[in-house]
């Protein structure tokens, strides 16, 4: 008796936590979007929700299996295009459209993964730029099917049945659901004994494979499931603004991803969201300085990787934790 | 007994306070202030657009407050920076009516970032007067959405005529891989055959590129009589240089897009002798004293350089013209933006400095073909050709 | 023919430059591991402190090259001092955040002293171009191709005939042996990095006269002469000089020959098949033995 009660106490005490976690977000969620009625900042929240579920993806490539992507913009702009060329030249609904975005974004992911992720290091980051910058060129040629550099027009809204998400509280509470969608298939994926497969690999590739993880399968497949939730994201953008041009998934694109990541922190879900709202929100506050944005830009990037290069979530728990220390000592 | 005294100073004292204020701010506070959105590329790779349009439309703001505003509304301009971008585009613009709760809004700089943020207005119609080129932002014709400067559709037609008269038959293309050389392009095809013009071959480079002999060279292989480059700086100008370098003895003909000083001063002794549409503000100084357009043009650069003790860009004329435009379609509104809309669609034979607009239910953009010119550049300067 | 041998032109002038800016990579990645995002900015800069010091202070050329490259260098010192040394942690990835952000501060800060114009030069010698069985030749190519290769060359001979230069081998090699042999690590990673952004000065120096300079210019070069340092084999010298002329002369003739919309793919094309058939580039750089 003794034994098993802390054990079921652990693992019961786990899961509850997380639930109510999800409860309280779910709550933050619909009290914003009931007591924020100016849909500029219904927008604003709504950028951070799509860029979350991006910086979630990468986080789970980048954090948890240690695979630096550089292109992740393109995963991003394949689920935009997938959905704008299905539901504008065949017609098709943006509800299937989106299974399709998906699948599509995990095929090239399957395909470009088996070479691409036997790389590692700065050589894997640098297969994935170029992979990045390939895809983008196709947007910008492939005019037919993309309209080319002048970007894609007339992308329709999203509707389900009697609710149309032309509004921007419903399209906020449409793409904020996707995002704690995103977060539990990514807790509890981390939390699994593929999580822990994924951190092993993380730490040491080859010991991994030593206790007989098999590294290879699991990139790939961490690599695929991050590609489905970025063109999530790019289905939710696309279908937001209407609008999609090539310039929107550059390689200044891919950098934001990673940066986000880096600066929520890396192998964090709740950074991701952290890093996501302050890279949405940087520049908007930035155009103060106008002239000055870039070099004040550049300068906080550089400051919190030089302060704090575990991101700011572990960097600010860290330093709390200190000082608490020190208070006690 | 004190006290309902001194409640009775206070009173009336207020009431004083209160008359006074009415009675002074009557002129400026009876009537609300118009707020005017601005979205321009203000950094970024369009900032040669964005800047020079920012600072017309304020320069514009200053002058109809100066005179007191428009039927007493004084006007306040809040203006933002898309960099270029669509999705910053897409946020300015929804901040610009569902925060700043502006009338009107004027821009963007550049044709991707138009159509990005042509659904928000016409979603919560505001009135939106584009300064870019392309010619999808007006056509179809979209009922909230105006713009001022020249469509391309025009530019290729200056360019195609000028042609014909010289008696060219065949052209090599060679435009920059962004909108505005794709949209080039795509005038220079379906034109073509109007004109009685055969492009012989289509080529495109990368605006940083640092070297386009390989797609000249490429053209010079299929013999045209003429080449056409689309761009804006500072590719084409490398262009020049590199037709320059191959001693390719066929004109070169530029697009609207270069046609600032800055071209001659990138391209140097290369720029000798290339043909260009442009607006008339390049060549304002030219013109007859009898062309429309003179007194229109001469004002705007006087008013411009004494301002900001710089030269002019054509660019700058499109929210020039815009703001102009706008605050004539203001009057007698009370800031209702139907009726702006409606003005806007009923404005005729507007002279600006980017043309004649005349706007109609069909027609969005309002420029003639005499919105542009073709010039020369001969000894470093411009020459207007008949 | 002609047009083939014009086609050879532009892609070794175009080689040249990716080249130079491809060793700048290779050699700070030999000797730290780093790959620095912000070359590409440093390829600006020296473009711009030439038009500056050349076209507008009307300096002699020889003077104005110098200075450009001590201006450059000494921005690179300080990058290094403030940006790189001071990492708690220097993790591969946090060190590719820092230099992606100094290439957006440095950006923002060329915007702010040379505004957002393009500027352009004129070529070092006024010649008239070569004429060559029809193909022509610009006076300018020659001195790219001539400096890019005495530059490599002068390196070749720095790393492996002076004291220093093996100093600063030993310690790409192995940075805690050759610190106990007494050689000053720190002080050669500094050097390896003054090193290698004078070589994206002098990148910037030669190509000013025949592009046009302006403070976003630097990104894309940037990154090609990263696809020409991969190319050749990242680390290698020599690799670095091949992999540049191989991606300018295949980009002259996918555009002579394919199409030039698809101008940029190749060089990343190249980049995705290199690094899956041979990671490690055309000259195989080992760990031991690096040059």
């Amino acid at each position: 008796m003794k034994p098993i009660k802390p054990i079921k106490k652990t693992v019961a005490g786990r899961f509850p936590r997380d639930k109510i976690y999800y409860i309280f977000f779910s709550l933050a969620v619909i009290l914003t979007g009931l007591f924020v009625s100016n849909s500029y900042y219904l927008q604003v929240l709504t950028f951070i929700g799509i860029n979350s579920i991006l910086a979630l993806s990468l986080n789970m490539l980048m954090g948890y299996a240690g695979q630096v992507s550089l292109g992740h913009a393109a995963f991003y702009g394949i689920g935009a295009y997938t959905t704008a060329i299905l539901t504008v030249h065949y017609n098709l609904s943006p509800w299937l459209a989106l299974p399709c975005a998906i699948f599509i974004a995990i095929f090239v992911a399957f395909l470009v993964g088996i070479p691409t992720l036997k790389l590692t290091g700065f050589y894997l980051g640098m297969g994935t730029l170029g992979f990045g910058m390939i895809v983008n060129i196709i947007f910008r040629e492939w005019t037919d099917l993309t309209g080319g550099a002048s970007g894609f027009v007339g992308i329709p809204s999203l509707e389900l049945g009697p609710v149309s998400f032309y509004s921007m509280r419903n399209y906020f509470y449409l793409v904020w659901a996707a995002l704690l969608l995103s977060i539990i298939v990514c807790k509890r994926l981390v939390n699994s004994r593929i999580g822990r497969a994924l951190r092993s690999i993380h730490d040491s590739a080859h010991a991994a494979e030593a206790v007989g993880i098999n590294t290879r399968n699991l990139k790939i497949q961490v690599f695929v499931l991050s590609a489905a939730f970025a063109a999530l994201a790019g289905f939710l953008y696309a279908h937001l603004v209407s609008f999609i041009s090539p310039g929107s998934f550059d390689f200044m694109m891919s950098v934001r991803i990673v940066t986000m990541v880096v600066i929520g922190g890396m192998a964090s879900i709740w950074g991701s969201l952290l890093g996501a709202s302050l890279l949405t929100l940087l520049p908007e506050w930035l155009h103060a300085f106008s002239d000055f944005e870039m070099v004040v830009y550049g300068l906080i990037l550089m400051l919190i990787m030089i302060v704090l290069p575990q991101g700011l979530t572990k960097g600010l728990i860290d330093i709390y934790e200190r000082s608490k220390k020190k208070d006690n000592s | 007994m004190l006290k309902t005294k001194s409640f009775k100073k206070v009173i009336l004292l207020i009431a004083i306070i209160v008359t006074g204020c009415f009675i002074v701010s009557l002129p400026a506070m009876a009537r609300e202030v118009y707020k005017i959105g601005g979205i321009f590329a203000v950094t970024g790779r369009a900032s040669f657009l964005g800047d020079p349009e920012k600072k017309s439309m304020e320069m514009v703001i200053k002058t109809i407050n100066d005179k007191g505003g428009i039927d007493g509304h004084l006007l306040k301009g809040i203006i933002y920076d898309t960099e270029g971008d669509p999705t910053k585009a897409a946020m300015a613009v929804s901040k610009l009516i569902n925060k700043d709760k502006v009338i009107a809004i004027i821009g963007p700089s550049l044709t991707p970032t138009s159509l990005a943020v042509i659904p928000f207005v016409e979603k919560a119609k505001v009135p939106l007067i584009s300064c870019a080129a392309g010619v999808a932002i007006t056509q179809p014709v979209k009922p909230w959405v105006f713009k001022t400067a020249q469509s391309d559709v025009l530019a290729v037609a200056a360019v195609y005529r000028h042609m014909k008269k010289q008696g060219i038959k065949k052209i090599g293309i060679i435009t920059v891989s962004n909108a505005f050389g794709e949209s080039g392009k795509q005038q220079l095809q379906k034109q073509a055959a109007e004109y009685g013009i055969k492009i012989v071959r289509t080529e495109s480079f990368g605006n940083k590129d640092t070297d386009m002999t390989a797609q000249l060279t490429k053209i010079r292989k299929a013999a045209p009589d003429a080449i056409v480059c689309w761009g804006t700086n500072p590719g084409p100008a490398v262009v020049a240089k590199n037709v320059d370098q191959l001693g390719l003895n066929i004109p070169l003909y530029q697009s609207h897009g270069v046609a600032s000083p800055k071209f001659i001063k990138l391209a140097g002794r290369s720029a000798e002798g290339i043909y260009l549409p442009t607006g008339k503000l390049l060549v304002a100084r030219l013109l007859p004293e009898k062309d429309i357009q003179k007194k229109a043009l001469m004002n705007y650069i006087n008013n411009f350089e004494t301002k900001y003790n710089s030269s002019v860009s054509g660019f700058g004329g499109y929210a020039y013209d815009a703001m102009n435009i706008l605050a004539k379609a203001l009057k007698g509104t009370n800031g209702n933006k139907e009726k702006i809309r409606k003005a806007l669609e009923g404005l005729k034979g507007h002279v600006g400095v980017t043309g004649v607009f005349n706007f109609t239910k069909e027609e969005h953009n309002g420029l003639g073909a005499d919105a542009f010119v073709m010039v020369r550049i001969h000894n470093g300067t411009w020459e207007l050709l008949k | 023919m002609q047009e083939i041998l014009q086609y050879i032109f532009s892609g070794i002038t175009n080689g040249a430059i990716y080249a130079i800016i491809a060793v700048g990579f290779s050699l700070l990645y030999n000797s730290t591991e780093i790959i620095n995002f912000a070359h590409g900015e440093f390829v600006m800069i020296g473009a711009l402190s030439l038009v500056t010091l050349w076209g507008s202070f009307h300096l002699p050329l020889p003077l104005a090259f110098v200075l450009t490259i001590v201006v450059v260098s000494g921005t690179g010192l300080l990058f290094e001092r403030f940006a790189i040394r001071t990492v708690k942690k220097p993790d591969h990835i946090v060190l590719v955040i820092i230099t992606v952000g100094a290439s957006i501060f440095l950006r923002g800060i060329a915007m702010l002293i040379w505004g957002k114009d393009a500027y352009s030069i004129p070529p070092f010698s006024s010649n008239p171009p070569i004429d060559i069985a029809g193909a022509r030749l610009l006076i300018q190519s020659i001195w790219i191709i001539v400096i890019s290769l005495l530059s490599v060359v002068a390196l070749y001979f720095f790393y492996n005939k002076t004291l220093t230069g093996k100093a600063i081998r030993a310690c790409a090699i192995n940075k805690k042996a050759a610190w106990l042999t007494g050689i000053p690590s720190g002080k050669m990673v500094m050097l390896s990095f003054v090193l290698s952004i004078g070589m994206g000065a002098v990148a910037g120096l030669i190509i000013a006269p025949i592009t046009m300079c302006s403070y976003d210019m630097g990104t894309m070069l940037g990154l090609k002469g990263f696809c020409a340092a991969m190319l050749g084999g990242l680390g290698s010298l020599w690799g670095a000089l091949i992999g540049g002329f191989i991606l300018g002369i295949l980009e002259a003739m996918g555009v002579g020959f394919v199409s030039s919309s698809l101008k940029d793919a190749i060089a990343f094309v190249l980049l995705l098949l290199i690094l899956f058939i041979r990671p490690g580039g055309i000259i195989q750089s080992k760990d031991v033995q690096r040059f």
